[in-house]
This record gives structure tokens, C-alpha cells and sequence, in this order.
């Protein structure tokens, strides 16, 4: 009775908490990545009229008065169901479904943040937009463990010599 | 100072080059963000601690290539590329290097 109560106690820690991490993972997971997605979409209509082009020379009618270089970065992290998930799909190859849209996110997240950088200091375009994506190892001492991944987005931004400069 | 990523400053005309200018940064995390990063690694999302201390160590890193740059008699740095290495466990090289120039 009471050795089988232990063993009962035991297989719950060994199992369960695994488990119940999972799942909180897996909806605190999606959920946090509803809200941002959300997020995203409206900044990026609000922000749908500001040209950003990734042209390495500006346009011709742009006539700049003035530029500077911007940024935007953001460090995201997997998480635990996901990396279980991709753990999984490694073993049999493929697509892993769920690392896209974490990195599409975090990306998007990053082209916002240098855009609305550029428009608090009164620029009125940005052009050849450059995107870098680099891993932040963990101090787990091994090195292979991922910590996060930054995306880092930039370009130069400008401010119009007149309003009108720009073409609808 | 002006700066940019293309190979002009927008506007302006280059009328002297001074030659490769580079700042950089090597920084380590500190436990707390470690610990913090590790708890959102369950749930996923953004590492707030993490962001804010490759923003600023870039930023750092910028600020010593325009030193370095203004040092030589240059008013623009042109081309400027970011580069980001890891050294050793936990630590982080952030590089940044460009073109000191001449506009007028």
C-alpha cells in the first residue's frame, strides 16, 4: 500500500512534470504568439505607407535632405514545446512547422522596430534594408544549447528635401 | 557625423576617403538576465534582456567606429556592416566597421 502510493508518486515526477511543462508550454506558447502576430499585423498596416526598399542605391525622386543609419533587433526564444517538437522532427527530417513562424515573427518584429525608430526621429524613408539572423549559444558550458536568436534589421533613412518628392 | 549602410551618403559627395574604421564590444551576460532567459525558455517569446544588451553593446560598438573615424579628420562613416561572433561561453563579440570619409 504505502510502497505502491511512493512508486505512484515517483512515476507522476518523473513523468508528469515533463508533461504538465509541455502543456503549459505548448498554450502559454500559443498564446503569446497569437498576441504578437496580432500585434504585428497592425503595426505593419499602420505603418503600410512608409517606403522601405532594399535597393542598395536610393531612388532617383527621393532627394534627400538629410540621413542616418537605423536599427531594430529582437532576441526571441523556442519554446519547450516547440524545441520538443523540432527534437522529434530531426529524427525523421523535414519540415519543422513550428520554428517558421517564430522567425517570421521575430523578423517582422525586428523591420518594425527600425521603422518606427526612423519615423519617432522624423525620417520619411529607409532604403537598402539589410536583415541578419545570428544565434546566442547558452552558457550551459557545451556551447550547442540556443539561448535565443537575434534578428537584426537596418538600413539608411531619409528625410525628403520636399513633401511632394515622393511618388504615390 | 554622418552615417550610413550604402556606399554614399544620400545628397552629398564623398571627396576624400580615409580608410577602414572598426569598433567593437565584447560583452557576457550576467547570471540574472541567464536565469530569466532560462525561465522563458519554456514558454517562448521575446528575451527583453537579451534585446536591450545587443542594442546597446551595437550601440557601443558604432560609437567607438565614429571616435575612431572623427580621430582621423573624417565626417561620414559609408558601408557600415555589423558582424556578431560568439568568443566563449556566454560571451559575445559585437563588430562593427565601416568607411571614414570626407562629405561635403
Amino acid at each position: 500500500m504505502e510502497t505502491g502510493f511512493l512508486q505512484s508518486l515517483e512515476l507522476i515526477l518523473n513523468y508528469g512534470m515533463p508533461l504538465i511543462l509541455l502543456m503549459v508550454a505548448y498554450f502559454i506558447g500559443t498564446w503569446i504568439e497569437r498576441r504578437h502576430f496580432r500585434s504585428i499585423r497592425e503595426r505593419e498596416s499602420e505603418n503600410a505607407g512608409f517606403p522601405v526598399v532594399s535597393f542598395d542605391t536610393m531612388p532617383d525622386d527621393w532627394g534627400a535632405s538629410s540621413s542616418t543609419l537605423v536599427s531594430g533587433s529582437v532576441v526571441v526564444s523556442l519554446d519547450y514545446f516547440k524545441r520538443v517538437i523540432a527534437g522529434l522532427r530531426s529524427l525523421v527530417g523535414g519540415r519543422i512547422k513550428t520554428y517558421e513562424p517564430l522567425l517570421d515573427r521575430a523578423r517582422r518584429e525586428s523591420m518594425l522596430r527600425m521603422i518606427e525608430s526612423a519615423r519617432r526621429d522624423g525620417y520619411d524613408a529607409i532604403f537598402n534594408v539589410r536583415l541578419e539572423t545570428s544565434r546566442l549559444a547558452n552558457s550551459r558550458g557545451d556551447g550547442k544549447g540556443t539561448a535565443g536568436v537575434e534578428m537584426l534589421a537596418f538600413g539608411t533613412a531619409v528625410k525628403f528635401a520636399s513633401r511632394f518628392a515622393r511618388t504615390p | 557625423m554622418e552615417i550610413s549602410n550604402t556606399e554614399s551618403i544620400p545628397g552629398r559627395t564623398i571627396v576624400q576617403f580615409y580608410g577602414v574604421v572598426t569598433g567593437n564590444t565584447v560583452r557576457a551576460k550576467h547570471i540574472g538576465r541567464d536565469i530569466m532567459a532560462g525561465l522563458k525558455n519554456i514558454v517562448g517569446g521575446e528575451l527583453v534582456g537579451y534585446t536591450e544588451l545587443l542594442q546597446d553593446s551595437r550601440k557601443e560598438a558604432t560609437d567607438r567606429m565614429l571616435e575612431q573615424a572623427r580621430s582621423m579628420g573624417a565626417n561620414a562613416v559609408v558601408n557600415v556592416r555589423f558582424a556578431t561572433s560568439s568568443i566563449a561561453q556566454g560571451a559575445a563579440e559585437l563588430f562593427a566597421y565601416g568607411t571614414a570619409v570626407r562629405v561635403e
